[in-house]
């Protein structure tokens, strides 16, 4: 596949086209699509110039001059373009806490950053005013992978995150600045919904180090009814993370009457320990009334420690709590000697007991990314 | 036309539209039809057709405008044009015209048509400047063949990527959106100006499916055939409250392979259409693809998949009828 397009052939096509409003503004676009648009890696062309997408498990058949759901693939003549290629909208320093990896790199930093665009619509989503939308509907700022790779080290962060929105739907930006990233000895951490397929997804663990994935319920039918997308897949792609040897840690924020069933918890906790291992973290965070579904309550501390209750007794190690800075259950504890291992408070740690990915007191392996090379 | 060929018009349409449209409904009809559709009688549907509309590779400009002229006299009962404009508008009002523009030259709202309503609109008292040719993307206005003019002093044409969205969400059901801004905050009223045409993921786009110009997430209502989202963001209110008419271009027709042009899959329908009520002209609008896609030996949208069911949802939400029973077709 080709990658970005020749700027110069842009600025052609761009100065070529009768009626624009002006000069500038034809300038303008013809500048955007000569650092933003570049052709997309996983499709399959189609009769009559449509193309079928294959990213994503939604696997949308687009005509042309039509875009996918994500709202950032566009298929332009039966070939299909990202629109997002170092088209950054969000950008932070963040604490790894915070996105959070709570077993990679703990204490350091992570360059954050973002495109707009999602491949699903959670009517409970925190970003949604970048995540669904369309790119040229949002500010942007001209970062490309070598870039971010470069501020990232500037900026002393071990870590280049893909988040707030749907690193998926940017995929070809986060593959290229995650090896610019490896080349500049600065890791990649990508914190997904896990809504991407097979093929994509291993050739995206063989560039980043670690994957969160928001599992947002365990049950299809939220999937289908809140989510805009579907369990199965997810599941997939979670078990494919770990057959590969990617590290990974699961989200799971709970809402009040959506999600918050003892079933559901037990269901999910039985899956993981039997489907993924005990010793993938399981967070479970408090949710907050956001974007469709600020008709419902914060989540009672009480619910979400009914959850971390019902996934320690089928023998999870490592089961986190979230969105409730100084609670105990932000700490990681050693699964043999139960001391403290991690001491956190919100985003911030205040002590760190593991040496080599070992428990300090014990030398009880503790699985996770702990180098930072 | 006099009055008395329009009334009999009028009268021998309405007499076939209750004929037919009742066997259409038993034999051929959606699973089902909402009975109840809005207040104050059947809804109009006016087809006006003119078989000598083209001049070489466009319409007529001319025989355009004499064709919207009969379309508008025909839908309100009236005598003349003027009168039917004046019903429509008032002068002091901003009026959007949102076209449909996405397939370029071939299968967009013909500019002659624009330019045939502007020029009738300002005959009706609005000020040039006060008319607002809109769509989603200036792009795609210009590849529809349309010069990009955002000057106060004269018509403005220009896609929202200039005049922005609101900042608070609109919501309804499936839909979540942020509005135009040339719908909410720049035109006090809007005819909408779709065209006929096939799409290949919610089976037909024609009234309320143009009207996925007006929000900033048109790509997040196709799954399931576009049911119900495009019935839900028809009921956001100020699409509800602003959307006066609907003119669907039908110079051409395209029967297959939408939304993008197909001129193997397109046909010269040599036709307007009008209606208030946007669920009776997409379930006319609708048929007459469907008779177009079964004398080309085409299967039914059902069977292809592609069955329209947000002009059914559409219906059960209000914002119209799809019952042949209680549609008033008019042909002229």
């Amino acid at each position: 596949m080709g990658g970005l397009q020749d700027r110069r052939t842009f600025l052609k096509r761009a100065a070529a086209l009768p009626g624009l409003a002006s000069a500038a503004e034809g300038a303008r676009r013809a500048e955007d699509e000569a650092r933003y648009v570049a052709e997309a890696r996983y499709y399959e062309k189609l009769p009559h110039r449509k193309i079928k997408c294959t990213l994503c498990p939604r696997e949308c058949v687009i005509d042309d001059r039509e875009r996918g759901y994500c709202g950032v693939r566009e298929n332009r003549g039966g070939i299909y373009y990202t629109l997002v290629h170092s088209r950054v909208c969000a950008a932070n320093i963040d604490p790894i806490e915070k996105k959070p990896f709570f077993h990679v790199l703990p204490g350091t930093t992570s360059f954050s950053i973002a495109t707009a665009g999602c491949n699903v619509n959670c009517k409970m989503c925190q970003n949604w005013d970048i995540s669904q939308v369309r790119p040229e509907q949002v500010r942007s700022l001209y970062l490309p992978p070598r870039e971010v790779a470069a501020l990232a080290r500037q900026n002393q962060c071990a870590t280049i995150s893909y988040t707030y929105s749907e690193p998926v739907i940017f995929y070809e930006y986060m593959l290229e600045t995650a090896e610019a990233g490896r080349a500049a000895g600065v890791k990649s951490v990508v914190v997904t919904g896990g809504y991407i397929m097979t093929d994509p997804l291993k050739e995206l663990c063989r560039r980043v180090d670690a994957v969160k994935v928001d599992l947002k319920a365990f049950s299809e039918k939220f999937y289908r009814e809140v989510v805009n997308g579907e369990l199965k897949p997810v599941l997939a792609a979670l078990v494919a993370l770990r057959k590969l040897g990617m590290w990974t840690e699961i989200v799971y924020l709970v809402i009040p009457t959506l999600n918050d069933g003892d079933q559901e918890f037990r269901d999910l906790a039985r899956w993981v320990k039997s489907d993924l291992g005990l010793d993938v973290p399981l967070h479970f965070t408090r949710f907050h009334p956001q974007y469709l579904l600020k008709n419902l309550p914060a989540t009672p501390l009480k619910t979400l420690e009914r959850a971390k209750a019902i996934a320690d007794a089928e023998g999870l190690h490592y089961v986190y709590l979230g969105n409730v800075p100084g609670h105990p259950a932000e700490n990681t504890y050693c699964p043999r000697c139960r001391r403290v291992l991690i001491q956190r408070e919100g985003f911030f740690v205040r002590s760190l007991h593991v040496r080599g990915g070992r428990c300090e007191y014990c030398r009880q392996p503790i699985p996770g990314v702990w180098e930072k090379s | 036309m006099g009055r008395s060929d329009a009334s009999r018009r009028r009268f021998l349409g309405g007499c076939l539209a209750g004929l037919t449209g009742g066997a259409c409904g038993q034999s051929r009809g959606p699973s089902g039809q909402v009975k109840s559709g809005p207040a104050g009688g059947p809804s109009r549907v006016v087809i006006a057709r003119d078989p000598a509309l083209r001049a070489g590779g466009g319409p007529d400009g001319a025989r355009l405008g004499k064709l919207l002229d009969r379309l508008l006299q025909a839908f309100y009962g009236v005598d003349n044009p003027g009168e039917a404009w004046r019903r429509l508008v008032r002068p002091g009002e901003v009026i959007g015209l949102k076209v449909n523009c996405l397939a370029g030259k071939g299968a967009s709202t013909h500019p002659e048509l624009v330019e045939a309503i502007m020029e009738r609109l300002q005959q009706a008292g609005i000020r040039a400047r006060d008319i607002l040719v809109w769509d989603r993307l200036s792009e795609d206005l210009e590849s529809a063949g349309y010069r990009i003019a955002t000057g106060r002093d004269r018509a403005r044409v220009m896609g929202n990527d200039l005049l922005g969205y609101e900042d608070e969400l609109s919501a309804f059901g499936s839909a979540a959106s942020l509005l135009a801004k040339a719908l909410t905050q720049v035109c006090d009223g809007v005819i909408n100006l779709p065209v006929l045409k096939d799409h290949g993921i919610v089976g037909v786009t024609l009234a309320m499916k143009n009207l996925f110009g007006a929000v900033h997430n048109p790509n997040k209502y196709h799954p399931n055939t576009g049911d119900p989202y495009v019935a839900d963001v028809y009921m956001l209110p100020p699409i509800r409250q602003k959307v006066r008419l609907t003119i669907c271009d039908a110079v051409n027709g395209q029967y297959e392979g939408g939304p993008s042009y197909m001129p193997q899959w397109s046909w010269p329908f040599n036709g307007l259409l009008a209606a208030r009520d946007p669920v009776a002209l997409d379930w006319t609008g609708w048929q007459i693809l469907e008779q177009e896609r079964a004398r080309r030996g085409l299967k039914p949208l059902k069977d292809a998949g592609r069955e329209p069911k947000w002009i059914l949802t559409a219906a059960r939400h209000g914002i119209g009828t799809n019952d042949p029973g209680r549609i008033e077709r008019l042909e002229v």
